[in-house]
């Protein structure tokens, strides 16, 4: 499978921030993109269509981003799909809740797009 | 307010437009501010509390907004509308976040309110302690923005 042609699932609920991250995706030639505005939605989308990757911010209504993680690692069809979580803050105690719940990687705002690809790349790397 | 507060917001900003808005802007001559009075048309405002509390204000030109954003979100936006606010909002978020995580690492502990965003032709700022501010100007490709901060002394 060609990575840059994997299928991203961009959660986040200020409709700004998922347009920065999809321009910054493209920048890394990841661009097949799509949207959710919290996990609620997002999980709908994750057990409706096919999704390789999950970038999700943490602070959300309806749905938080751990939540959204800990959903997907507890459905048997999702579990193994990487999740990389966007935080505002390198707060110790969040990145230990994160690992806990099987998160894939995290990255603290702000971050250039080489590092976001080289997060994914990564990523994806260790899953296949 | 302690001189040695300033560089982490000057730093955090620098951070934040060079990652995400792929701009170069330079910092000028910090100055104190006595009044309330915004330098730019559109301000984003968040206020600070923990061992110190205070409030970071970034205030921008319509410029240097424009460019900004254009920038992180890849597509040419061309006046001050619902795009610019957010991402404003989002870009204090990040930059109070990048100055925290460098206060932090003095020993400090701190925690961010949820950002506020004013704009419109000479709008208030109103810091959390009254006031007086450090403002730090920067120039940049399309105008000038400054960052207007505020900070208590350590509890």
């Amino acid at each position: 499978m060609d990575l840059k042609k994997i299928k991203i699932l961009v959660v986040d609920d200020f409709a700004t921030m998922r347009k920065v991250i999809r321009n910054l995706l493209k920048q890394s030639g990841f661009e097949n993109v799509t949207e959710a505005e919290d996990g609620v939605v997002a999980l709908n989308i994750l057990k409706t269509t096919k999704v390789d990757f999950v970038i999700s911010d943490w602070n959300m209504p309806n749905m938080t981003g751990i939540e959204l993680l800990r959903s997907v690692r507890a459905d048997a069809e999702l579990s193994k799909t990487p999740f990389l979580m966007v935080t505002a803050e390198s707060l110790k105690e969040n990145v230990v809740e994160a690992v806990k719940a099987g998160v894939s990687d995290y990255i603290v705002k702000p971050f250039t797009h080489e590092v976001l690809g080289e997060k994914i790349d990564k990523i994806m790397k260790n899953v296949n | 307010m302690d001189v040695k507060f300033i560089n982490p917001f000057l730093e955090g900003t620098v951070e934040v437009l060079t990652k995400m808005a792929f701009v170069n802007p330079k910092p000028g001559k910090p100055y104190l501010k006595k009044n309330n009075l915004a330098k730019g048309d559109v301000s984003g405002i968040i206020g600070i509390t923990g061992t110190i509390r205070g409030s970071l204000a970034l205030s921008f030109s319509t410029g240097s907004i424009l460019k900004i954003v254009s920038n992180m979100l890849g597509e040419e936006i061309t006046l001050i509308n619902g795009d610019i606010r957010d991402a404003v909002g989002e870009i204090t978020n990040m930059v109070s976040g990048a100055a925290r995580k460098r206060i932090e690492a003095m020993g400090y502990s701190l925690s961010a309110s949820i950002p506020t965003v004013v704009s419109g032709k000479e709008h208030s700022i109103m810091h959390v302690m009254g006031g007086p501010s450090v403002v730090i100007p920067f120039e940049m490709e399309g105008g000038s923005f400054v960052v207007d901060v505020c900070m208590g002394d350590p509890q």
